[in-house]
């Protein structure tokens, strides 16, 4: 049988880091694919590289065995290649007719828009799909679940010859999970080569014919899934050296953290833990756990609905992260763009932009102070710049992320909570950041780190706690800490977890 | 703002630093401008035309600074010019009806500018509504003000204490007071931004709200602060235009809000926050007023200078934007090596 989509030797880099090499695909017509691997596998430059986002350094890209190359994402969609992505990307004051038919809406003999044409296809795309919906209506206001179901008609509109989803069931409940499979399985009837990205490995299991697995931007393998087991799978997904900078030992100290019953709205429900002064807890879990949202509540960002945190014992409760800054907790945000730097200021005036009142009690700053003190949070780091007087923007990633922890610790915390701290940057600067949280933890720092780095939470970890959908799913000690166990716990396998670390380990 | 240090080649040396500097473009482009235009037009460089030039200039230099630091925060401030007519106006009935010394009728003139202002910041910072609709508003019902004060009626120059027009072009050692009134003020608005916390607030909320949120600035409050500055700089200007003019009618300093946003864009204070200085935004201002002056002492034809004017803004403007991302790209590659 002729595949759909077949990739073989696929390779792209950018700048330093290869995130795909010599990779091969075979998508067949009238099967359902799942792509599975860690964060950072290189799952999401292949869907782009497809979706003609990316092009490939190197390798060969056949549909329906012909040759082809996909300069632009235009141009995928003319070869009927459609990619429903993890966020829906719809027009929200556009009504769902028009997202559907945006790029090519039917017309009339004038070329003029056929508006009532177009609302019948459009009516008709769902009745397909066997859904109810009211295609005039504005998108704005749907749920996440019918802007994906409107994806996916506009995915059918194209009369796709290979449909992509991108985690598509990340922001779904499990009712609206079920209509989405009930839904692909359709579209795979219609001899559709259906490509299924996703984390979750159950969901791999219940609807995929067939498996491929991604580990450091390489293949590992493709196997029907009635030859694997979740074991097996997870092995394939892990299975690689352990790490090479582990957390120096260092004497824990009084509990500085705790934790009780902590909720908030949505992310995340009933989260304890502890954490002492001298201690590295690491935060593990899927993209969507509720790990970001657990530390914005900690500090003060967002409020909690439930539980209590105590500081040195003593219950606190964050209104404002200036409170928390205050009390000695400082974050450092995942988004290093977004939240962490002001891009247009240099790298002194970031980092003491959180303690000017501190530095400057009186009116007028004095630009000497702020260059001695910022050279004394970040010649430590070994942050490579021409001096602190050099803009952020100029920086590297990696020496960027440096910065935004130097900043956080010219507020002299205590208990310091890293989000993703060293994604995005190169291999040799996250050793470097791994020996900073290393060193700050040896100083008597409490340290939360949330990663989705696996071999990371390992190596720099002392406990791991994990989580799966808002919930702790396991607390793992140091010595008994595989990345099988935490995958298995991460992926909601809590069952199998045991007989897994039995077998890896 | 300290700035990036990079090494261009020989001749990039010139443009290097002029790219990299929004002030010193500024200060070659006026002094090409005025040797060109002195050349076919020598009474330019004369000092009473020099004169009328920069008091005009000194006005959209301190309305300027205001509106540069609104933009700064990532804001606007369209109904400067109402402020500044309102308060021209309010001034010269004031002084009219002789009830209040003239510089008490200043006191109160500046006052209600800064009161515009914070009524300005407050409706935008307590409601939330983006400034450019707020002030649109604002823009009609001070203008409103001013037309139910006049009743019809203009402020004629013989309404007002004998001289007080001439204030606009005394000297203090051969300096006119309005530039000295302009640059006191530059200086002390530049050191609150360079030298204190809050000018520090002002950049970081402008071109970072959800990172100065996470520090605990308090963002609304900088941008309260920023427009009740603006409307006290506005009053500045508004008692200084009725000196200027002396004749003050209800109309007065209409359709100035767009030069004065134009002198802080040529100033090289973006318009998407964060950056700029009011050296920037005065110098704007200086150059504004010297083409407004160039283009008619060189006797074009009157039905051209408004499309002129506007073409020079743009050549301005576009090739500061060229120099200075040539720098960023030269400066991407020291970085890469």
């Amino acid at each position: 049988m002729t595949p759909r989509l077949e990739l073989t030797g696929i390779s792209k880099r950018f700048a330093a880091t290869a995130a795909l090499t010599d990779v091969a695909l075979r998508l067949l017509p009238g099967e359902i694919h799942a792509l599975v691997g860690e964060n950072g596998a290189g799952k999401s430059t292949l869907v782009k590289t497809i979706a003609g986002v990316h092009q490939p350094d190197a390798g060969e890209i056949r549909l329906d065995g012909e040759r082809i190359t996909i300069p632009s994402p235009a141009a995928a969609r003319a070869m009927r290649i459609a990619v429903v992505h993890q966020e829906p990307r719809l027009f929200p004051d556009l009504s769902v007719a028009e997202n559907i038919f945006l790029i090519a809406p039917p017309t009339d003999r004038l070329h003029t828009i056929a508006w009532r044409e177009m609302r019948r296809r459009a009516a008709n795309l769902f009745e397909q799909l066997d859904v109810k919906m009211d295609v005039s209506a504005p998108v704005r206001g749907l749920s996440m679940a019918d802007q994906q179901l409107i994806e996916i008609a506009k995915a059918l509109s194209l009369d796709a010859r290979v449909l992509i989803l991108d985690e598509p069931t990340a922001s779904l409940s499990t009712h609206e999970v079920e209509r989405l499979f009930t839904i692909v399985r359709r579209t795979k009837e219609r001899g559709v080569g259906v490509l299924f990205v996703s984390h979750r490995l159950d969901e791999v299991f219940a609807l995929c014919d067939r498996a491929t697995v991604f580990r450091d931007g390489r293949h590992v393998i493709t196997a029907p899934t009635s030859e694997l087991t979740t074991a097996s799978l997870v092995r394939h997904m892990v299975g690689r050296e352990v790490s090479l900078f582990p957390k120096e030992a260092s004497t824990l100290g009084e509990p500085l953290l705790e934790v009780r019953g902590l909720s908030d709205a949505a992310g995340f429900r009933d989260v304890s833990f502890t954490v002492r002064a001298g201690e590295i807890l690491g935060l593990a879990g899927l993209v969507g756990a509720g790990r970001t949202e657990i530390a914005r509540v900690l500090f003060g960002i967002e409020s909690r609905t439930a539980g209590e945190v105590l500081l040195d014992g003593k219950p606190v409760n964050f209104r404002s992260p200036s409170e928390a800054l205050r009390a000695g907790i400082a974050y450092v945000p995942e988004d290093r763009h977004q939240d962490g730097l002001v891009l247009d200021f240099s790298i002194a005036n970031n980092i003491t932009l959180p303690i000017l009142p501190r530095l400057f009690p009186r009116l007028l700053l004095r630009a000497r102070v702020e260059d001695e003190v910022a050279r004394s949070f970040s010649e430590p780091l070994r942050v490579r710049a021409t001096g602190v007087g050099q803009a952020v923007s100029a920086l590297s990633g990696g020496n960027q992320q440096k910065v935004v922890i130097a900043k956080w610790l010219a507020t002299k915390p205590r208990v310091l909570i890293l989000d993703e701290p060293t994604r995005g940057v190169d291999i040799g600067a996250k050793v470097e950041v791994h020996r900073i949280v290393s060193e700050l933890a040896a100083t008597g720092l409490a340290i939360v780190m949330i990663s989705s780095d696996l071999p990371e939470v390992l190596a720099m970890s002392d406990r791991i706690l994990v989580l799966h959908e808002g919930r702790v799913a396991a607390e793992i000690a140091r010595s008994d800490a595989s990345e099988e166990r935490v995958m298995f716990a991460a992926t909601g396998q809590v069952e199998a977890a045991a007989a897994g670390a039995g077998h890896g380990g | 703002m300290p700035k990036t240090q990079g090494q261009p080649g020989m001749l990039g040396r010139v443009t290097g630093a002029l790219g990299r500097s929004r002030e010193l473009t500024l200060v070659a482009l006026i002094v090409l401008m005025c040797a060109i235009v002195s050349l076919g037009a020598p009474q330019f460089l004369s000092i009473s035309n020099l004169d009328q030039v920069t008091a005009m200039a000194a006005i959209f230099a301190i309305a300027g600074i205001g509106e540069a630091m609104v933009v700064m925060t990532k804001n606007i401030d369209l109904s400067v010019e109402s402020t500044i007519g309102l308060v021209a106006f309010l001034v010269g009935v004031t002084l009219r009806q002789g009830d209040l010394p003239v510089p008490a009728a200043w006191l109160l003139g500046i006052g209600v500018g800064l009161l515009l202002g914070m009524v300005n910041g407050a409706v935008i910072t307590v409601f939330r509504i983006p400034s450019i609709v707020v002030t649109l508003g604002t823009l009609s019902i001070f203008r409103g003000l001013v037309f139910i004060i006049a009743g019809g009626k203009e402020v004629n120059l013989s309404d007002l204490p004998a001289g007080y027009a001439n204030l606009a072009t005394d000297t203090v050692l051969g300096v006119p007071v309005f530039v000295i009134v302009a640059v006191v003020i530059v200086a002390i608005v530049g050191l609150l931004l360079w030298k204190t916390r809050f000018g520090r607030q002002v950049y970081a909320v402008g071109s970072n709200a959800e990172a100065a949120a996470i520090l605990g600035i308090r963002s609304r409050l900088v941008t309260f602060a920023v427009f009740s500055i603006a409307g006290l700089l506005g009053g500045i200007a508004g008692v200084m235009w009725g000196i200027y003019f002396g004749t003050i009618y209800a109309t007065s300093a209409s359709g100035v809000v767009l030069q004065i946003v134009a002198a802080v864009v040529v100033g090289g204070v973006s318009i998407a926050g964060g950056t700029g200085t009011v050296v920037g935004a005065a110098l704007g201002a200086l150059f504004l007023a010297l083409i407004n002056n160039a283009l008619l002492v060189l006797q074009l034809p009157q039905e051209l200078l408004q499309a002129i004017y506007g073409a020079v803004i743009l050549v301005a403007v576009s090739a500061d934007a060229l120099l200075s991302r040539r720098n960023k790209g030269q400066a991407a590659q020291e970085a890469a090596r």
